[in-house]
C-alpha cells in the first residue's frame, strides 16, 4: 500500500530509477530511436538509429536500405541525397516503403543545404558525396540533426560520425558456374563510434537475404578470404 | 411559342478531320472512324466509295479497301475542336459547344452587333478559315434543331420560318449523333425506323400528328421529337462563358531585392488569389509563380501540389520561389535570411500568379483514417522547400509497377504528381527476374567485356546460349576481372510484335574477383543487345 503509494507518488513527480537513465539520455525529447531490423540492432546503441545522431554507412547502398526499411514502414520518411543510381526496386524488397522514401538525384554542386532543408522534416536523410562536404558543413548539418532529432546517414566518411558502419562482402550465394542466380550475400558488418559505441562490434549478416531483406548468417559454409 | 433565333457553325465529319490531323493523314485518303465496330463518321471520299455511317468494318473496308480507319477518341475531337471554339469566341461571346464539330450561339446579338446575318455568318467563316484553318458550314433558324439542319445545307432560314423549312425534310433527319461524348447505342434510330414503317416520310408528316397521339404511342422521347419535328425546342441554349482571368499581379516600386522583403510582398497577393478561387468554389492544385526582374528577365515556375493549396501555402510557395530566385540565382551557396541580390541581376518589378490548374471544391476528399498525417505534412513541406532550391523535378519517389527488369518497374514521380505507376504490376510479367534486385542502377549502363580462358569475346547465339564460358570481365574500361562465379543466360524478348519496337537481349549475372586486395568481390548484372555487353545493374 506503502510502496505503491511512493511510487505513485515518484511517477508524479517524474521521478525514473537510474537504470533507465541511459535511454533516457539517448532519447531527445523522449522520443525513442528509428527502429532498425532485428539483425541490425545488437551493431548500434540503443537498438536502433538514435534520432539526433550521425550514422556513416560505408561500402554498400543495401545496408542503407535495411536500416530505412523499418523506420519508412512505421511512418517514418527517408530521403536519399545524390546516388541517382539508387535501385527503387531493391529498396522495395529491402523492406523500405518507397512511398515514403524521397530521392533527390541532382542536388547540385553543394549538397549541404539541401541536406538541411531535408533534415528539418524528414526523419532519416542519406547524404551520397558525403566526402565533398566541407568540415563546417559538416558540423552545423550534424548540429541541425540533433536539433530536429533527424537521423544523418552520409554514404561515406564522415569524421565525428557517432556511428560508423562499414560492410565488406565475404560471399554470395545461389549460383553455381552457369545455374542457379544469385540469391543471397553474406557481409560482414563493423560498427564503430563514440560514446556508447566506442567498442567495435561486428555482425556477419545475409544482406540481401534469400528474400531480400537483410538476415542473420547462420550455418553457412566457411568463411572464404576476402582480399 | 418561337425559339429563339440560334447560328450553328458546323464542322462536316469533325472526328474524321480531327483523327486525320491527329494521324497526319492526306486529305485525299479514304478516311472512317469506328467505335465498337461501327463507322461512326468517314470522309467525303470515303461516301463517294460507299462508306456510310452505321456499317461495319469489314463490310465498309469490303467496299473501299484502301479505307484509313481510326479509332474513335472523343477526347482527341474534342482538344482539336478547342481552336475553332477560340475562335469563334474571340469574334462573339456565350457559345455553346453542342458536341466536337457543332458549335450554337444565339443569333440576336451579334445580328446587330455586326449588322444583318449575313454579315455576322461572313465574319465567322472568315475567323475559322484564318485562326483554326478548317472549314465550316453555317445555318441560322429558330431553334437549334432547325438550325443545324440549317447548317448541314449552309442555309439561312427566315424568322419563323422553321417548320415550313423542316416539314419536307425526311423524318430520318430526327436521327442525329447525341450530343455528349457518346456516341454509341444513342439517337433515334428504332424511333426513325419505326416512323417510317408507319408511313410518315416527312418531319411536316409527323409534326402534323396531334402532340397527345405521340405521346401515348411514343412516349416521352417521342414527344421531344415531335417538338423538333415542329420547329419548337427540345431546350434553350447553355452557353458556354469564357474562364475567368483569376491571375494575380503585382508591380514593386521599389524592385524587391530582399528576401524577407518579398516574403511579406508575397502575402497578400496569395491571398487575394486564394479568395478569388474560393469565391468561385475553386482550388489550386497547380500554380504559376511568375515574375519580371529589372533587368527584364522574366522568370516563370509551375508548382505542382498533391493536395490543393490553402492561402498560406500558396503564400508558402511565392516565397519560397522568391526567396530561391533571389539567393539561388545569385549563385550563393546557401540561403541567408538578409541577402540582398549582386549588382547587375536587379530586384523584382513585377509577381504574378496565376491557377494553371484548378478543381472543384467538392472533388477534394482527404484521407480518413491519417492518411495525411503530421509526419508525412512535414516531410511534404521539406520537400516542396527542396524543389524550391532546385527546381520541381528535382524530387522524386519511386512506384514499383509491372516490367521485366529493374529499370522498367520504377517510375519515378516528381514530388506533387499523381504516382501512378507506369505498368500494371498484376499482370505476369513472364521472364522477370526474380529478387533480390541490384542496388544500384547506373543511369548510362557501363560498356562490359565478357572473355573466355582464351581472351575471345563471349556472346549470345540466337538460341539463347553463351558461345562460350565467361572467364574474366571487364567492366566500363578498367582490366578485367576473373569471374567467381556466374548464372545465366536468360534470354527475353520483348514486343517482337510491334514493327521496330521489338528487343533481345540476354542477361547474366557474375561475381567478379577482387582487383585489388583491398577491394570487395563485386556482383553485376549484365544484359547483352545487339552483341554488346553492358552493366545494367551493381549488387552493393
Amino acid at each position: 500500500m506503502a510502496g505503491g503509494s511512493v511510487a505513485s507518488a515518484l511517477q508524479r513527480v517524474q521521478v525514473a530509477p537510474a537504470s533507465t537513465l541511459g535511454e533516457r539520455l539517448d532519447a531527445p525529447g523522449g522520443r525513442p530511436p528509428f527502429p532498425v531490423a532485428e539483425p541490425l540492432a545488437p551493431l548500434l546503441p540503443g537498438g536502433g538509429l538514435r534520432r539526433g545522431s550521425v550514422i556513416a554507412v560505408h561500402g554498400s547502398l543495401s545496408l542503407l536500405l535495411a536500416l530505412l526499411a523499418a523506420a519508412t514502414a512505421q511512418g517514418a520518411w527517408a530521403a536519399v541525397i545524390g546516388a541517382g543510381d539508387l535501385g527503387v526496386l531493391a529498396a522495395a524488397e529491402a523492406g523500405v516503403v518507397v512511398r515514403r522514401l524521397a530521392l533527390v538525384p541532382r542536388p547540385g554542386p553543394d549538397p549541404a543545404p539541401v541536406a538541411a532543408a531535408l533534415l528539418d522534416g524528414i526523419g532519416l536523410v542519406a547524404l551520397a558525396g558525403a566526402e565533398r562536404v566541407p568540415a563546417g558543413a559538416r558540423r552545423s548539418l550534424a548540429a541541425r540533426a540533433r536539433q530536429r532529432g533527424s537521423v544523418l546517414l552520409p554514404l561515406g566518411r564522415w569524421p565525428g560520425a557517432d556511428v560508423e558502419l562499414d560492410c565488406r562482402t565475404d560471399s554470395w550465394h545461389g549460383t553455381d558456374d552457369g545455374h542457379g542466380r544469385l540469391r543471397s550475400r553474406e557481409v560482414v558488418v563493423r560498427a564503430m563510434g563514440r560514446g556508447a559505441a566506442t567498442r567495435p562490434r561486428t555482425a556477419r549478416l545475409l544482406l540481401p537475404g534469400p528474400d531480400g531483406a537483410v538476415a542473420v548468417a547462420i550455418g553457412h559454409p566457411a568463411i572464404k578470404a576476402v582480399g | 411559342m418561337v425559339p429563339d433565333r440560334v447560328v450553328v457553325i458546323w464542322c462536316p465529319d469533325w472526328p474524321v478531320v480531327a483523327g486525320a490531323a491527329a494521324e497526319g493523314l492526306a486529305a485525299r485518303i479514304p478516311v472512317a472512324v469506328v467505335a465498337a465496330n461501327r463507322i461512326v463518321a468517314c470522309s467525303e471520299t470515303a461516301r463517294t466509295q460507299g462508306v456510310r455511317r452505321g456499317q461495319r468494318r469489314r463490310e465498309a473496308q469490303g467496299r473501299c479497301p484502301e479505307l484509313a480507319v481510326l479509332a474513335d477518341d472523343p477526347d482527341r475531337d474534342a482538344r482539336a475542336f478547342e481552336p475553332v471554339v477560340a475562335a469563334v469566341e474571340a469574334l462573339v461571346p456565350g457559345v455553346e459547344v453542342v458536341r466536337p464539330g457543332l458549335i450554337a450561339l444565339p443569333a440576336r446579338g451579334p445580328t446587330r452587333y455586326f449588322g444583318s446575318e449575313l454579315t455576322v455568318v461572313e465574319r465567322i467563316l472568315d475567323v475559322v478559315a484564318a485562326q483554326a484553318g478548317v472549314e465550316c458550314q453555317i445555318g441560322i433558324a429558330d431553334g437549334l434543331f432547325a438550325a443545324t439542319l440549317a447548317a448541314h445545307r449552309g442555309l439561312l432560314v427566315p424568322p419563323e420560318g422553321s417548320a415550313d423549312f423542316l416539314a419536307p425534310l425526311s423524318i430520318a433527319e430526327l436521327h442525329q449523333p447525341a450530343t455528349g461524348f457518346d456516341r454509341i447505342g444513342t439517337g433515334r434510330g428504332a424511333l426513325v425506323g419505326l416512323l417510317h414503317r408507319l408511313g410518315l416520310r416527312t418531319l411536316g408528316a409527323f409534326a402534323a400528328l396531334p402532340v397527345d397521339d405521340v405521346a401515348s404511342r411514343f412516349g416521352l422521347d417521342g414527344v421531344r421529337a415531335h417538338r423538333l419535328a415542329q420547329g419548337l425546342d427540345e431546350r434553350p441554349l447553355a452557353r458556354r462563358h469564357p474562364p475567368v482571368d483569376l491571375t494575380v499581379t503585382r508591380r514593386f516600386d521599389p524592385p524587391l531585392d530582399r528576401v524577407d522583403a518579398a516574403a511579406f510582398a508575397a502575402r497578400e497577393p496569395a491571398e487575394q488569389l486564394h479568395t478569388a478561387l474560393a469565391a468561385r468554389g475553386l482550388a489550386c492544385v497547380r500554380l504559376g509563380v511568375g515574375a519580371c526582374t529589372e533587368a527584364g528577365e522574366e522568370l516563370h515556375r509551375v508548382w505542382r501540389c498533391a493536395g490543393p493549396l490553402t492561402a498560406a501555402g500558396i503564400s508558402d510557395r511565392v516565397r519560397w520561389q522568391l526567396d530561391g530566385w533571389l539567393t539561388f540565382r545569385g549563385s550563393r551557396p546557401s540561403s541567408v535570411d538578409d541577402s540582398t541580390l549582386p549588382a547587375g541581376f536587379g530586384g523584382i518589378t513585377v509577381l504574378t500568379l496565376s491557377p494553371e490548374e484548378v478543381i472543384g471544391g467538392q472533388a477534394l476528399q482527404r484521407g480518413l483514417w491519417g492518411e495525411s498525417g503530421e509526419d508525412d505534412e512535414r516531410a511534404g513541406r521539406a520537400l516542396v522547400r527542396v524543389q524550391a532550391m532546385l527546381g520541381p523535378d528535382a524530387v522524386f519517389t519511386g512506384v514499383i509497377g509491372g516490367g521485366r527488369d529493374p529499370t522498367d518497374r520504377v517510375r519515378l514521380v516528381p514530388w506533387g504528381d499523381d504516382p501512378a505507376p507506369a505498368r500494371d504490376a498484376g499482370l505476369p510479367w513472364p521472364g522477370r527476374l526474380p529478387a533480390p534486385s541490384p542496388s544500384r542502377i547506373p543511369a548510362h549502363p557501363l560498356p562490359a567485356e565478357v572473355l573466355d580462358d582464351a581472351g575471345f569475346a563471349v556472346g549470345v547465339s540466337g538460341r539463347g546460349r553463351l558461345t562460350g564460358i565467361p572467364h574474366r570481365i571487364a567492366v566500363g574500361g578498367n582490366p578485367p576481372r576473373r569471374v567467381l562465379t556466374w548464372a545465366g543466360p536468360w534470354p527475353v524478348e520483348e514486343r517482337w510484335w510491334e514493327p521496330g519496337g521489338g528487343r533481345r537481349c540476354a542477361r547474366l549475372q557474375a561475381v567478379l574477383d577482387v582487383a585489388e586486395p583491398t577491394d570487395d568481390p563485386l556482383a553485376v548484372l549484365l544484359a547483352c543487345e545487339t552483341g554488346c555487353w553492358r552493366v545494367e545493374g551493381i549488387y552493393e
